[in-house]
This record gives C-alpha cells, structure tokens and sequence, in this order.
C-alpha cells in the first residue's frame, strides 16, 4: 500500500469550466473514489397530498435511464462494481457513488444518465411503490419509528416537516409518472448542486466528469417556497403499542451547523447526551440504574429549524424514570453550564476524535459535501479544531441556557407505566 | 453516448488482499499488522476465541454479559472509567459478541496507542467484579434483550428459526442468552468464565493504520508479553446429529403489519482442509440473492411481482457448520402461500437447470472486483482478519479469497446447491399478522 505523509488531509474547490463546484480529498492509495452529492429537493418540498413523492423518486432514479431499461441499468452497476444509492430526508436528495478508477467514466455517465434521463418506466414504478409501501408496513411495527414519526407529527404539525417523509399508503397512491419526472425537472438543479469527492482521482480530471456528469442540468430550481418553523414543545404523548419495553424521542430546538454557537452547542451536548459512557444521561441512567442499554442525544441538521433530539428504551414500569431523570439532567444544564472538566474532557474527545471520522473515501466524501452545504468553507478541516478550542465558559453558558432551558416535546411508543398521557 | 458496452473491470485477480505480518508473544497470543498511513489513526482490537457458543449450560448468553462487565474496572481503573479514559484521548471504543469469537477495540490516534494498548492488557489479567457494578450490568442486558429482540417480532421469529435450525449444536441459543438464563447470572458465573478463557493464548491482536509491524512488536511485547499465559480449553462443542425432518415455524402478532418468509438450512463452514466447497456456496448465494440482477430478485420481485424483496446470504466463516438464507417479503395484497411456492420453484430450477456459465462468470468478477472496497476501512479490515482467525482458518484464507473465487467452477456450484439446498435439512420461518393465523 502505497505510503503517505500523516498530515491533515487537503482538500481542493474543484470548479469545471461549466461552473459546477466540488469539494475534493484526493487520496491514491487505493484505486477507487467515492462521490456524495445533494439537491435541496426533499420531502419538505412534496406536496401534501402526495407526501413520499421524492423518497419514491429517489427509489426509482436507478431503475431505468436513457438506453438502460431496469434491469440493464442495474447490470451496468454491478456487473462494474458500481454503487450508485438514492434517498431523501426532509431536505435533501442525496445521492452516493463509488467506482472503482477502472470504471470510473462509465460510473460518472451512469449517474448522468440517471439524473437526466430516468425512464420512470411503469413496472419499475408500481414494483418501487409496492417496496414502499410493504417498507411502511414494516415501520408500524417498530417503536423507534412510531415514536420518531409522533414526534415530527406534532412538533410541525401544519408545516412540510410534519408529513412523514416516506408518505402514507393514501399519498402514494396517488403518485403519477408525471408527477416523478416533473420532480426531477424542477427540483434537480446546478444552483443548489453541493458534491463531495474522495479517491483516486485528481482535479483536472474530476473537471471533466463534473462538466460531463452535470452540465445537462438547469441552472436553476422551480420548488415551492417553504418557511423556517419552531417545533412545538410541551407534550408528552403515549403511543400505545403492546411491546414489553417503551422506546421514546425527545427533543427541542437546536443549533446549525452555520451558527456562531454551533461549537458550543457540539459540547454541551457532548457532555449531556452525545458522548457515550462520558455523557451524564449515560451515567445516569444506564450505569447508575440500568434502566436503559442506550440513551442519546444529537444535534440534527434541519435546513428550517434545527433540532436537539434523544432517545432511551426502558421497561414499561420503569420508563416513567427514565424521563424523568432525562427532564432532570436538562433542566440541570440550563441552570449550570459544564464543569471545567468536563468542558475540558469534551474538547479532547471532540478535537482528537476528528481525524478518525476521515479515515475512508465514504466519511470524507460525506464530510466534505455537509461543508459545502452549510457553507462552511474548504478549509474547514484545518480551522474546525481551532473552532473548538475557543469555545469559552461563557459561551457555553449562553449555549446551554439556548439549547436546554425550556419545555421538551416527548413521544413515548409502548405500555409505560404512570405516564399522563 | 448511448451504446455503452460492457467494460472489463480489472485484468488479474488480486494474490492478496491486505498484505498482513504477523507473529506470536512467548505466551501465545498472536499479533496481526496492517498498514495503511492514510491518517495518523490505528485501529486497535483484541479478539478472544470465545463466543456465545461456548455458554455454560443453563448460562446463554454469558459470554456477552462477560464482554459488558470488561468495561466496570480493575485495580487500576476504577468502573466505568475506561470508556471514559478512551474519549479523554480522543478515541472511540466498544466490543461485540458473536457465535465464536468476542472483540474489543479502541480507534485512536496513533500517538495514544500505547496508552490503550495498556488499558486493554490490564483488563485482560486484572477483571475486578464487584456486585454493586455487576448486577445493575445484568439489568442493563435485560433492557438490551427486550430493545433487541422482545420488541420485534422478525428478532424473535429469527430466534426460533435458530434454535430449529440446530437441533443440538450450541449456534441454538440466542447471542444475547434467554431472558430467564440472562435473569440468573450471578457476579462468580462471570468470574468463573473469566478464568477460563481470558488468557493472552487464547487472545489475537489485530492493529490496522498508521503503523507496521516493527513499531507494534515493542509495544505489544511491553504491554501484552508479560501477561502470564494460562492453559484454555479446547472449543469443543457438541455437534449436529443427521437431519431428517424439514421445520415450519410460524410467529403470527399483532404488531406484524408486513409478512415475511424465511427458509434456512444447514450449510458447510469454511474449513482449513477444504475452502473449494464453501467458495462455490459464496458464489451461489451470490448469484441466488446478491443484488438487483441477482436470480431471486429478478424472478420474484421484478418479473413475477410477488414479492417487495428478495435475497440469500451466507458466511462461511464460523468455527462449525452453520446456517444459509432465503428470504423473501410479499408486495401488499400477496399471500406467503403464493409466495413460498414461487421461491421453491426457483430453488428447484437452478437444482435442475443448473447455472449458466456467462451468470457464473459475471458473479465471481463482480465478487472480487468489489472487495478492493474493503480495504478503504481500518476497522473493517480489522473484523475480516479477527473473524478468520477466531473461526479456525489463517490469514491465507483471507488473503487468498479472491484467488478462491475466481477458481470456482460451475460444477462445484451446483454439486454444493445440491448438497445444501436440502428440503429435510431446512426451517421455513413464516411471520404473520395476528388475523391469518386463524385463532385471532
């Protein structure tokens, strides 16, 4: 295996003479490239009587294109070793390539082929809607996402972040071939295009395959507007499901990845949530109790109102406990910001732990498309530690009165025990 | 840019995979090093040759409880600290428990290796249970029962095809344990367990990132080497009788919304003397249910439409012979009982039919072409080697693997469907909402 320096890895803005952008981590140690992109065409956009429409899309955007029928099109794939995967969340459609440096023209012409030529034929479609909706079927019997799917329902009850992202089985029915290939045509735009690239492959030539790859597309989008929101909070609310141990969401607001405050907010709830056995919830409720196998909290990405989410499964007559000591331990933040060890313990973790989340082409390229969609600069890796350092008491302070001081919006899927539900 | 035609991947078959050293402390416990000095991080595990099939009776799932209580302290660490200690240095940690083997590691940056590495020999010689740290543990296992299994219907339908599939080898029993057993543990069943098989003899080190051989040899030497080894038991566990008699199981619940069929039968694990048989099972599984293109999915999902999914696996890696699955989940509206004889007619034509030499070949280049993939994560390449060496085969099973599969001729694979793919060795697992049951 080729050997290389240990330093930190560099990373290059990429723009083909067409203009499309790309972040790059060239690495040629083995002979293979990841790719991660994204397009602000996601479910907040769908519209409400057809909720699901870009997960469905996303399902079919590698099921037929230009001369490629389904089945053609996944030999293609495969018969080269090529990955190519497709998903939506509330506000993306994000969408992974990885090809080996053989096959890497054939791979990037793929991926064109598939964002400007889907077929959309009809037995890929009703086959991807029936997968859809046997998937959707399967989620009712899972807690965790009955209790995830409550907690968006009511905390953006009225706003696109309410609608499940992957429909009901009455908005799917209602999806139309037009109605994919009008998502494709409007949505799938070069102006809020963001890719990250990692691998064997240098700028010059990943010029090319951009230009190649993306120039067929619009320069601009044709979405509806959405607004910025506020979850609702305050709740407690019980989905009963006859499992012998209730797994529950909570959450507030949080911090974007683009706010001043973000660094601040990454260690607060470091020290309540995020951080394995370090976190006090961890300690709390797991090794004190052992009320829980895992407890945890995160901060998420939300274009339109960022969130501070967690979640714990306990038996059903002990799991009033568990929120219990969840409510406690925030409620203690808002009023105490960390101690200094333990904002001292956090930044450790949080700044020594960095390099080993860019150890693989897949993490970097993922990496560096979340810098370019929040804006943050390619020379983010270099200055993101330094960014951590400077976080001081009083920031942390203001941070934790911010995230933690206030109401929590909490569902709870199971039987529990002595909830007022 | 319309025609394009069907590009030849990469010209030879890789001779090796990861490239490998290895040597052995005077105590016998063995070390494995990969470089790979893209970052300046390691990844560090160390695997023991022991698993949740070498439970004592009435204890399943010790193993597992014992892999929780490795974190709860030694003389010098005091509980719960060495998790803590690991992320003070910036690094994660956490273990995982299988059949035949339990690891531990730690990803870190390569200047607190040494650190780590002392952590991880200390709790290899110095375990200090106490009960106010080891029975709040066991609850913690009984919440991690009830999150995986008891609140899912498919974990537990998969828990009985299981223990069906084995009628007397120890594979039978759940990883986690029974929750009546987990209930019974006590602080000296760990403790006993502990002796036994925690000896650095019985033990791999496995280092993968930004180090090689000759700056881990003093490390390992200074950490692990003066560990006193002790003598372990062979792994010898009871083995399967003949099987005679195809197994139906049925789990019907109210909570099912979505049916799904599973049929498992008994397969060859991969063995030093012999890797021809289980490298042609690789490749039939493959071609059976690997992928869009793959014979399971293209029959019963995309031409026929019964099903929403479709597919097969099989790991020959295990220290015993071990199980290989079908399943199948029906598009809405579609009975199991039209679904099942779709997917027996499939099985039926490629025993009769055989394969094709054009399927074979695409399959086998496809297989190796995408294992250059697997040398991207530290971590991974770390799990391929460990599970080789806790399963019985040496590093040239891995290093050798593409070599293995590119030789695999299409009479082996049909020889070895026709040796596994056997009605009376099987369990056919159907899950159900409550209503089709018939008894509401």
């Amino acid at each position: 295996m080729a050997e290389r320096g240990s330093g930190p890895v560099r990373v290059e803005e990429v723009v083909s003479p067409g203009g499309v952008r790309a972040y790059l981590a060239s690495e040629r140690s083995v002979p293979f490239l990841s790719l991660e992109l994204s397009f602000r065409a996601g479910a907040v956009f769908d519209p409400a009587e057809k909720a699901g429409l870009a997960h469905l899309c996303a399902g079919l955007l590698d099921e037929g294109a230009g001369p490629y029928d389904s089945q053609a099109f996944q030999r293609e794939l495969e018969d080269n070793a090529i990955k190519l995967t497709c998903e939506a969340d509330h506000d993306e459609l994000r969408i992974r390539l990885k090809t080996l440096t053989a096959t890497r023209e054939h791979a990037f012409e793929l991926l064109r082929l598939a964002l400007t030529e889907p077929r959309f034929d009809p037995e890929p479609i009703e086959r991807i809607r029936g997968q859809v909706l046997a998937d959707l079927r399967r989620r009712e019997s899972d807690p965790g996402y009955v209790a995830g799917r409550a907690w968006y329902a009511r905390a953006f009850d009225g706003h696109g972040y309410g609608r499940p992202i992957r429909g009901t089985p009455e908005t799917i029915a209602r999806i139309r071939r037009e109605d994919l290939v009008a998502l494709v045509a409007e949505r799938l735009a070069r102006e809020d295009l963001a890719i990250g690239v990692a691998g064997d492959v240098g700028a010059e030539e990943l010029a090319g395959l951009l230009d190649r790859t993306f120039a067929g597309l619009p320069a601009r989008a044709n979405r509806p507007p959405v607004e910025p929101v506020t979850p609702a909070l305050g709740d407690t609310l019980v989905l009963p499901m006859p499992i012998p141990q209730s797994v529950v969401t909570f959450g507030r607001p949080g911090v974007r990845p683009s706010d001043p405050d973000y660094h601040a907010a990454t260690i607060a709830n470091y020290v309540l949530g995020g951080g394995g056995f370090a976190s006090r919830l961890m300690e709390e409720v797991r090794e004190r109790r052992g009320l829980a196998y895992s407890v945890y909290t995160y901060l998420a990405d939300m274009a339109l109102a960022p969130l501070w989410l967690g979640g714990v499964a306990t038996s059903n007559e002990r799991v009033a406990q568990s929120i219990e000591l969840v409510r406690v331990e925030v409620a203690k933040l808002a009023r105490e910001a960390p101690s200094e060890r333990e904002i001292a313990d956090a930044k450790t973790y949080l700044t020594g732990s960095f390099p080993l989340r860019l150890s693989t082409n897949d993490q970097l390229a993922r990496m560096l498309l979340g810098m370019m969609v929040h804006g943050l600069g390619r020379d983010y890796l270099e200055r993101r530690n330094g960014l951590v350092w400077a976080v001081g008491r009083e920031d942390l302070e203001r941070v934790c009165r911010r995230l933690y001081a206030g109401e929590l919006l909490v569902t709870v899927a199971g039987r529990p025990e002595g909830l007022p539900g | 840019m319309s025609d394009i035609g069907l590009i030849p991947i990469t010209g030879a078959v890789p001779t090796a995979m990861f490239n490998p050293t290895t040597f052995t402390l005077a105590n016998g416990m063995r070390v494995v090093v990969v470089t790979n000095r893209r970052a300046p991080v390691v990844a560090h595990y160390v695997w023991y040759r022991v698993g949740c099939a070498d439970s004592p009776a009435g204890k399943s799932g010790l193993p597992h409880f014992l892999e929780h209580l490795m974190f709860k302290g030694t003389r010098r660490v005091p509980p719960g600290e060495f998790s803590k200690i690991v992320a003070r240095n910036g690094g994660n940690d956490n273990a995982f428990t299988s059949y035949d083997y339990t690891a531990y590691f730690q990803m870190i940056a390569k200047d607190r290796l040494d650190l780590v590495m002392g952590l991880e020999a200390d709790r290899m010689a110095d375990l200090d249970l106490s009960d106010e740290h080891v029975y709040p543990e066991r609850d913690v296992i009984l919440e991690e029962r009830k999150q995986r299994v008891d609140n899912e219907p498919q974990a537990l339908l998969a828990e009985a095809i299981q223990a069906a599939q084995f009628l007397h080898h120890p594979y039978r029993l759940p990883i986690i344990g029974w929750l009546h057993e987990i209930a019974s543990y006590t602080r000296e069943d760990a403790v006993a367990f502990y002796e036994r098989w925690y000896s650095p003899s019985n033990a791999i080190l496995i280092a993968v990132g930004d180090i090689d051989a000759e700056e881990l040899a003093p490390l390992a030497e200074r950490h692990y080497g003066g560990l006193p080894a002790r003598p372990v038991p062979e792994r010898r566990r009871v083995q399967e009788p003949p099987q005679y008699a195809a197994r139906r199981i049925e789990l019907a619940d109210p909570k099912v919304r979505q049916p799904s069929l599973v049929r498992s039968y008994l397969a060859p694990n991969q063995r030093p003397e012999d890797h021809r048989e289980a490298a042609a099972l690789e490749v039939l599984f493959e071609l059976l249910g690997e992928g869009a293109t793959s014979r399971l999915y293209r029959s019963l999902v995309v031409e026929q439409g019964l099903a929403a999914a479709a597919g097969a696996g099989y790991q020959p890696w295990s220290l015993d012979p071990t199980a290989a699955r079908i399943y199948a989940s029906p598009r809405p509206g579609v009975p199991l009982e039209r679904l099942e004889p779709a997917l027996d007619a499939e099985i039926a034509e490629l025993l009769d039919g055989g394969v094709g030499e054009d399927e074979l070949e695409r399959c086998k280049r496809r297989m190796i072409a995408e294992s250059i993939y697997a040398r991207d994560s530290l971590g991974g390449v770390a799990r391929i080697l460990g599970m080789a060496l806790c399963t019985g085969l040496d590093l040239d099973a891995v290093e050798a693997w593409p070599q293995r599969i590119a030789a695999v001729e299409k009479a082996e694979v049909e020889a070895a469907a026709r040796a596994v793919l056997v009605p009376a060795h099987s369990v056919t697992g159907r899950l159900l909402p409550v209503e089709a049951s018939g008894d509401g």
